[in-house]
């Protein structure tokens, strides 16, 4: 019969759907610019510090005491590899800084094995981000930036840093890693924000 | 896909380093300037599956060198080296 409908085969892939310049990927490609840190959950801590000084720390007890969130979202990488509807399991950052007293415009976000990288608060909040330690189901695979990775899935991907260990919020903007060397400051995939001057 | 031990020596950044440098790097010595190892540039760690080439010291796994190729531009981030030593041709 060879009659095939599209509107049967499930959700469509259009072109679409992805930014400008990205291919549709099914697994999942890891990226690394150095060693895989091998985090032991009861060493991990993820801290907050803020224009003024002040940390507020969770470790992972405390990070699993709070309610969690079930996240679909598509990923853009800026090597030009995008995943749809990727699932992840995370703690949202409002609940992390609702009782953090800042009135920073920028978080440097650090990382296990000296990783950095920059985010504005406003991208940070409103349900935008989360430190994330489930992908399908699974505790993140260290490769993939387990223990807890930043979910920031609107920017690209080198923005969701792996291994993630802290936020140090100031009203500068303090470029990251990727951001020092060339890479663009903020990083929209729907405006193909890849270096710096995009 | 590698994950673990996913480096490469530093000949791989042979090619990434001579666009700009007019002479051989690989064989260049290095030191860190973290750890202050002394090498051979060839011998330290490259990761290429990155936004950018990363070459680390093989001793404390400090960046010595980041290399970021744009449509337009070369990016070279040398401030992990103390020095690079060539021979004088
Ligand atoms: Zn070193």
């Amino acid at each position: 019969m060879g009659i095939v409908s599209p509107g049967f085969s499930g959700r469509r892939r259009s072109g679409s759907e992805l930014p400008p310049g990205q291919y549709l990927t099914r697994d999942f490609p890891v990226l690394s610019a150095g060693p895989t840190p091998h985090i032991r959950t009861e060493h991990w801590e993820f801290t907050v510090t803020t224009e003024t000084g002040e940390a507020t720390k969770w470790d992972w007890a405390a990070l699993l005491a709070l309610p969690a969130d079930e996240i679909t979202k598509d990923i853009h990488c800026v090597t030009r590899w995008s995943k749809l509807e990727t699932n992840w399991k995370g703690v949202s950052l409002d609940t992390l800084l609702a009782d953090v007293e800042t009135s920073a415009d920028y978080a440097l976000v650090h990382s296990y094995g000296g990783y950095t990288t920059n985010v504005p608060m406003d991208d940070l909040l409103d349900g935008q981000a989360w430190i994330a330690y489930e992908y399908d189901g699974e505790p993140i695979d260290p490769e993939h930036g387990g223990p807890a990775r930043l979910l920031v899935p609107h920017l690209y991907f080198w923005k969701s840093a792996k291994w993630v260990r802290g936020l140090v919020l100031s009203d500068n903007q303090d470029l990251g890693f990727w951001e020092t060397a060339g890479y663009h400051e903020y990083g929209d995939p729907w405006k193909e924000q890849r270096y710096a001057g995009d | 896909m590698t994950t673990d031990a996913s480096y490469l020596d530093g000949n791989a950044a042979a090619g990434a380093l001579s666009q700009v440098f007019a002479m051989d790097v690989t064989a260049a010595i290095t030191q860190c300037n973290g750890c202050g190892q002394t090498g051979v540039f060839a011998e330290s760690h490259v990761y290429v599956n990155a936004p950018g080439l990363v070459a680390r010291c093989s001793g404390c796994d400090g960046v010595l060198l980041r290399v970021v190729t744009t449509p337009s531009d070369v990016y070279l981030d040398l401030r992990g080296l103390t020095y690079l030593r060539l021979p004088n041709p």
